[in-house]
């Protein structure tokens, strides 16, 4: 790994400062993703600034209708916290799912959604749910923040602070993982709520997207078996060695309705 | 180089190091506490697992910078003073939860985190637990009669 200048600043807008002054630096959350990235000389940032332990970024609460998760909570606490099994259970159950245990304990859910890995699991809880990213400077649309394979709207010296999801009626997560990675070979989250009925897929092509038709037909009738003249095409979808892109559009359906089974 | 201090098995510790030098290489290289393995350097197959505030961690994708100020238990600081072996390290011994041993001090590491959150984890709870532990050797049948019997008896 190339040698960086490592900065754990005190507050967020430090933290905000040093990352505008310094363009090739990076904002570090657990590290679950980019260090590996940076080990295979993927990425070689002049600095990492560490944002994971900003008390700005910490914190689980229920705010009127949404659930406002920190952006530095961790998967595991995630999983854990009281607030969010009550609140979105499904949203419990995916951190819980994310990785291994030892990912669990470090990787943050700001991290994962900045890096946007095409096969991460929380990018489908927030566009599903309709969520909000909020950021040192602005709130973000779920619609409007992811961009593609490893892409977000996220600027270079911007920092995810927290997300702001809206508390559904019904929503559950269900993933084909990959037995290795627990990375989504397909996983898709439904919900039904105040964003209305919103069905989002990941693992399965460049990015996280929404899947409109399964929308319109569960929007009509909530239940497993609309979807079952749903047609998905393969189109588009990743092949790679573990599936081949009719095979993940095949998945879709599947986790679909396992999904909504599951969200009764 | 950034200077750090923590504790390591109850001791504290002042190590100088570089941005880049992961807590695994802090703990094996400079500490000499070689009972902390590298398997994969990729995080998938958890020997290099040891608590950081009493969370298990895969400690080659954690910033020894990152660990300053904290608590970190490796496999060295499981045994009680006089040798005795921790609840998990003498399950272990006790169901022949190992073969060649590689990935064990991990196996351990993360097993104890677990049985101190969970008493009473179910087979089925051990076992998805522990998918950030590869085992090459034992089948990991044994691991599991290990980890479930370190539960039932309340072990750290």
């Amino acid at each position: 790994m190339q040698d960086f200048s490592f900065h754990k600043p005190q507050n967020l807008a430090a933290a905000v400062d040093t990352l505008k002054k310094r363009p090739e630096a990076k904002a570090l959350g657990g590290g679950q993703s980019l260090i590996p990235v940076m080990k295979l000389g993927l990425a070689a940032p002049s600095d990492l600034v560490s944002v994971a332990g900003l008390a700005e970024l910490r914190g689980i609460k229920v705010d009127g209708k949404e659930l406002v998760v920190g952006a530095g909570m961790t998967h595991a606490e995630v999983a854990d916290s009281a607030e969010v099994k009550k609140a979105i259970p499904a949203l419990a159950a995916l951190a819980g799912h994310i990785g291994d245990a030892q990912v669990r304990n470090r990787g943050t859910l700001g991290g994962s959604l900045a890096h946007d890995d095409p096969a991460a699991d929380y990018p489908a809880a927030v566009l599903a749910l309709g969520a909000t990213v909020v950021t040192d400077r602005r709130k973000i649309a779920a619609d409007d923040f992811f961009r593609g394979l490893y892409q977000t709207a996220l600027g270079a010296d911007e920092i995810v602070t927290s997300v702001r999801f809206p508390i559904p009626e019904k929503a559950a997560y269900a993933k084909f993982a990959h037995p290795a990675s627990k990375f989504a070979l397909v996983g898709v989250m439904v919900a039904k709520g105040p964003a209305g009925v919103r069905v989002a897929v990941t693992g399965a092509g460049p990015g996280v997207f929404r899947q409109a038709d399964m929308e319109r037909a569960l929007g009509g009738r909530w239940a497993a078996d609309a979807l079952a003249g749903v047609a998905v095409k393969a189109e588009g979808l990743n092949a790679d060695p573990y599936g081949s892109a009719e095979y993940r559009a095949h998945l879709i359906g599947v986790m679909a309705r396992r999904a909504v089974a599951a969200a009764g | 180089m950034p200077s750090i201090s923590l504790r390591v098995n109850g001791k504290s510790v002042r190590a100088e190091v570089e941005g880049r030098t992961l807590l695994v290489e802090l703990l094996r290289e400079k500490l000499a506490l070689t009972g902390t393995h590298v398997g994969c350097d990729t995080s998938q197959c958890g020997a290099c697992t040891v608590h950081v505030d009493g969370r298990s961690v895969k400690s080659c994708t954690m910033l020894a910078v990152e660990a300053d100020g904290r608590e970190v238990t490796t496999i060295e600081g499981l045994a009680g003073a006089d040798g005795k072996l921790s609840p998990v390290q003498a399950a272990f011994a006790e169901h022949h939860g190992l073969q060649c041993g590689f990935c064990t001090p991990g196996m351990v590491m993360s097993a104890t985190d677990l049985v101190r959150r969970n008493p009473g984890a179910t087979e089925a709870q051990i076992r998805e637990w522990l998918e950030g532990n590869l085992c090459r050797c034992t089948g990991y049948h044994n691991i599991v009669k290990a980890v479930k019997a370190a539960a039932q008896a309340g072990g750290k």
